[in-house]
């Protein structure tokens, strides 16, 4: 709720605006990852040079601008996602560093040249992504600006979203079509197409929920939607599996189609969209498994890693050797085998976690995302107008199901999808569109939790509206 | 909208809750299962990655770490490799490892819980733990001394300290280069290993402690330690030493080893029989005595006990049921007694530490990381075998043996030396196993030895001529 019950006898409208906490929260964060670094190179035997020491400064520093930033443009927004945001990106950092080092050595050993350092490249995509950061709440002053552009965002969604696709700069790694080559940058746009989606969603279907919650019959107590609103969701199909299909990009596919299906829920309360989304769904996925031998392939490879631990399995079979070693404590920053695992700064950086920080890391990470997405969730709960709380509860679900695709998929609790892990990955198109979707909810939270008038009015209409919706 | 969003959150903590119990099945529950599982690399790379702590003789290290700058980061090498393979073992890619290398392995890694301080120093500073170092009982001069002795011939020698239990030599011939099987190349490993299972001497067997042989005349020391410990015998009581002896309840005849009686009389006292090795009179002596009394002390001896020093010894033994024949032959160390170099060593020790046999011990202090001793073994009594008047007698007749019998090779200039020849048949068309045990000085004994050599070659000289110069070296290596 937005106004403490614990108001002064003048009824103040005074919201705290805990801004200090934030800054106290990040220079812990900051702390952890010096220590981390430290602990990397301790173990390591590196040495902890000039370039590390600058790379803390630098991540200190951008941490501060995105803290003066907040403070000056959105000073109501919540204290706490931005340091759990930064916390996980240095985090990120760490590991990628201490696979850097492990790369380094390993080329060392068989006397090639040491490859380039990848923790230099992120933390100049993180840069990039404190700038837009910045550029986002500097630039949008209010989010229902946004809705202005409903469909113009879902155009270039979409484009962005088939972009990998087009001749020349389509290109294929490892499998799946989700990546631009453009000049020397390579780039996924599908993770600024989801940003792009979830307000085209949140904007067509405020527009929309209200043709789309009507009922015509009911069926064992279920409404079910008319025939004629069945457009939109089979459109949102459609266009998953055609990702699937062309861009053999099961984790994306599976995104989409999952946040649009929550939040038409979220819009229209109707459970029956969520059983329709479903069956879609369920029927997506078994088309799938008997028309593409790559889905076929995944599913087999997940049931049974063992059989496949030469080839297709390699993967999930070292990533889970890794999660045993680190046990309950962990082996140690610095002190396990994570470039075991292929891609362990990108896909696999979660099983890098898991063998160094074990159990107790992961779980704390874990946690970490969940306050994150509860955080943005409150924020939905809280925010006034029907597009805020579409677009942060969006937002969040978007975070919380590449979270779990990804993390399940690595730590085989469903089969594998390529998706990165939020702000711990190495890549810049992750790490942008994560902050972005951070400066967007706390863009939204700030709106959420400013006082509606500054003036001291009992303004008891307000507080009825904030406990109606 | 407020209710679908509260519900979309209580479906995300559902999944939350998934990943959460889903990890710490992988981490807590299946961790051991796949850390076990063929494929898994990371086991290996741990062992290979932390420095494996010294096998030390005296302040030397015989085997230790050194780091290759290779994937798998340290490498164990032996000096003087087969001179001390019998005790270190090897530490193998393909074939795991034996030795101290098996039984000191937590040691060695450092993840012994002796090193509880030094493990929670290494969790905080983030470092690999390194191994702690185990320092062995052994005496170089003695094991090279042993060593050079029975270059050219097949056989072990095994040497004591009698107070104390400690082992200070034991070696094999043939050995092996355990540098040869802990190289980090699986293919030559395997090609060498195939050649050593080949070789029809079996350098693998650890012949000082697992090699059973028939100890022959040695055994004679535990049938004259019955008899003095029966109270019916002194060293100069008379027995019957003719040219043959007539097997009760058998038409065979034993023979003594030159076909002559051992006094011209036919009469010899225990001192002379022991001195002489006269078979006639100690298998009289067996019979006289009955084979519980023989096989009671051999066990008070170490005999039918298997020893761990923390290597596993085979277990010496004399024969269950033994009839009369059997037993004659018994006394003689024929027939089924079989005992290792170590075990005859051990009696050889006994005799000289005034009847207490001592457990035999190859390591004698386990230090840190840090190199800081952290437990030291003490000695510990086995179990009294004769009374020390019984084993002053005995030690007595030994030296009698050495200055005016049959091991007058084990002679020392300067210094009283107790000993016992020995040589035993080991099938009717097998080559006799030469045996020499002993122990100096008699007075206050340093050192006791048991040497052992097999494909002797028949004549009960053998004892004397190929193994008791082995144990005189052994003896003056310690002694000087």
């Amino acid at each position: 709720m937005s106004a403490p019950d614990d108001v002064q006898p003048p009824r103040v409208r005074r919201q705290p605006t805990r801004r200090n906490l934030e800054l106290l929260l990040l220079v812990f964060a900051w702390g952890l990852g010096v220590l981390g670094i430290l602990q990397v190179t301790w173990a390591t035997g590196e040495t902890a040079g000039d370039s590390l020491w600058i790379t803390a400064a630098v991540v200190a520093a951008l941490s501060l601008a995105m803290h003066v930033v907040v403070r000056w443009k959105a000073r109501y927004a919540d204290p706490v996602m931005l340091p759990v945001a930064t916390l996980l990106t240095i985090l990120g950092l760490v590991m990628i560093y201490r696979i850097d080092v492990a790369a380094a050595s390993r080329a060392e050993l068989n006397g090639n040249p040491p490859p380039t350092p990848d923790v230099y490249s992120q933390l100049t995509w993180f840069t990039v992504a404190v700038i837009l950061f910045i550029s986002v709440l500097v630039l949008l002053r209010d989010h229902r600006i946004l809705q202005r552009y409903t469909y113009t965002f879902g155009l270039a969604g979409l484009i962005l979203l088939v972009l990998p696709l087009a001749p020349v700069i389509g290109t294929t790694v490892n499998g799946a079509t989700l990546w631009i080559r453009l000049g020397g940058f390579s780039f996924q746009p599908a993770e600024l197409a989801k940003i792009l989606l979830t307000v085209f969603f949140a904007g067509y279907l405020v527009e929309k929920r209200d043709s789309l919650a009507l009922v015509r019959t009911k069926v064992v107590g279920i409404g079910l939607p008319r025939v004629k609103d069945l457009g939109p969701i089979l459109i949102a199909w459609l266009v998953s599996l055609g990702v699937l299909i062309f861009e053999t990009d099961l984790g994306t596919s599976l995104l989409f189609f999952g946040l649009f299906v929550t939040m038409l829920y979220i819009a229209t309360q109707r459970r029956s969209w969520l059983i329709l989304g479903g069956l879609l769904f369920a029927a997506g996925a078994v088309l799938a498994y008997y028309l593409f031998g790559h889905v076929r392939l995944r599913v087999t490879v997940w049931l049974d890693p063992w059989a496949y631990a030469d080839d297709s399995g390699y993967q999930i079979v070292q990533s889970l050797f890794g999660l045993a070693n680190g046990g309950i404590l962990g082996a140690g920053l610095g002190q396990g085998f994570p470039n075991l695992v292929p891609f362990a700064n990108t896909d696999f950086i979660v099983a890098a976690l898991g063998e160094e920080l074990g159990l107790t890391g992961l779980v704390a990470m874990l946690l970490l995302y969940a306050v994150l997405i509860e955080r943005g969730l409150r924020t939905a709960v809280s925010v006034r107008d029907p597009f805020g709380q579409l677009l942060a509860a969006g937002l969040s679900i978007t975070v919380a199901l590449q979270v779990f695709v990804i993390i399940g998929g690595v730590t085989r609790l469903i089969p594998l999808t390529g998706l990165t892990t939020p702000f711990l990955s190495y890549g810049g198109s992750s790490l942008i569109a994560n902050w972005i979707i951070v400066a967007l909810l706390l863009r939204v939270s700030d709106r959420a939790r400013r006082p509606e008038v500054m003036t001291p009015s009992p303004d008891d209409a307000v507080t009825q509206v904030v406990r109606r919706t | 909208m407020n209710r679908p969003i509260r519900r979309i959150a209580v479906v995300l903590t559902i999944l939350l809750l998934a990943l959460l119990v889903n990890i710490t099945v992988i981490q807590v529950v299946l961790a051991g299962d796949y850390r076990e599982r063929p494929g898994n690399q990371r086991i290996l790379l741990e062992e290979y990655g932390r420095e494996r702590g010294p096998i030390l003789v005296g302040p030397n290290p015989v085997a230790r770490s050194i780091e290759t700058g290779d994937t798998l980061k340290f490498l164990r090498v032996y000096s003087d490799g087969p001179l001390y393979a019998p005790v270190t073992g090897f530490y193998s890619l393909v074939y795991g490892a034996t030795g101290l290398e098996r039984t000191e392995n937590r040691i060695l890694t450092g993840r012994s819980s002796l090193f509880v301080v030094d493990r929670i120093e290494q969790l905080f500073a983030g470092r690999q733990p390194v191994g702690g170092a185990v320092t062995t009982t052994l005496d170089a001069r003695a094991q090279k001394a042993a060593f050079n002795g029975l270059q050219g011939k097949r056989g072990a020698v095994v040497a004591i300290e009698p107070s104390t239990g400690r082992i200070l030599a034991s070696v094999q011939m043939p050995s092996f280069d355990p540098n040869l099987l802990s190289s980090h190349d699986p293919a030559a490993i395997r090609d060498y290993y195939a050649s050593l299972e080949e070789d029809p001497n079996k350098p693998l067997l650890n012949r000082p402690i697992v090699a059973l042989n028939p100890p022959g005349s040695t055994f004679k020391l535990i049938t004259a330690a019955a008899a003095l410990a029966s109270g019916r015998y002194t060293p100069e009581s008379l027995l019957p030493g003719p040219r043959t002896y007539q097997l009760p309840l058998s038409t065979k005849k034993l023979r003594n080893w030159n076909g002559q009686a051992c006094t011209p009389s036919g009469m010899i006292t225990l001192r002379e029989a022991l001195a002489v090795s006269c078979n006639t009179a100690f298998a009289w002596l067996g019979n006289d005595l009955g084979d519980d009394a023989l096989r009671q002390q051999a066990a008070l001896m170490g005999f039918d006990t298997s020893f761990q020093i923390p290597l596993r010894a085979a277990q010496s033994v004399f024969p269950e049921d033994p009839d009369l024949p059997q037993t004659a032959m018994a006394a003689i160390g024929q027939f089924d007694v079989r005992a290792t170099a170590l075990q005859m060593a051990m009696v050889a020790a006994a005799i000289g530490n005034a009847g207490r046999t001592m457990d035999p011990y190859l390591v004698q202090e386990i230090r840190g990381p840090d190199l800081a001793i952290v437990q030291t073994t003490d000695p510990a009594a086995f179990a009294d075998a004769m009374t020390p008047v019984h084993a002053a007698q005995l030690a007595e007749m030994m030296v009698n043996a050495v200055e005016n019998g049959t091991g007058g090779n084990a002679q020392i200039p300067g210094v009283r030396v107790a000993g016992k020849t020995g040589t035993a048949q080991t099938g009717n068309d097998n080559p006799a196993v030469a045996w020499f045990v002993a122990f100096a000085p008699a007075q206050d004994p340093q050192v006791a030895v048991a040497v052992m050599v097999e494909d002797a070659g028949a004549p009960e000289v053998s004892g004397n001529q190929l193994a008791a110069p082995i144990a005189r070296a052994v003896i003056q290596a310690v002694l000087r």
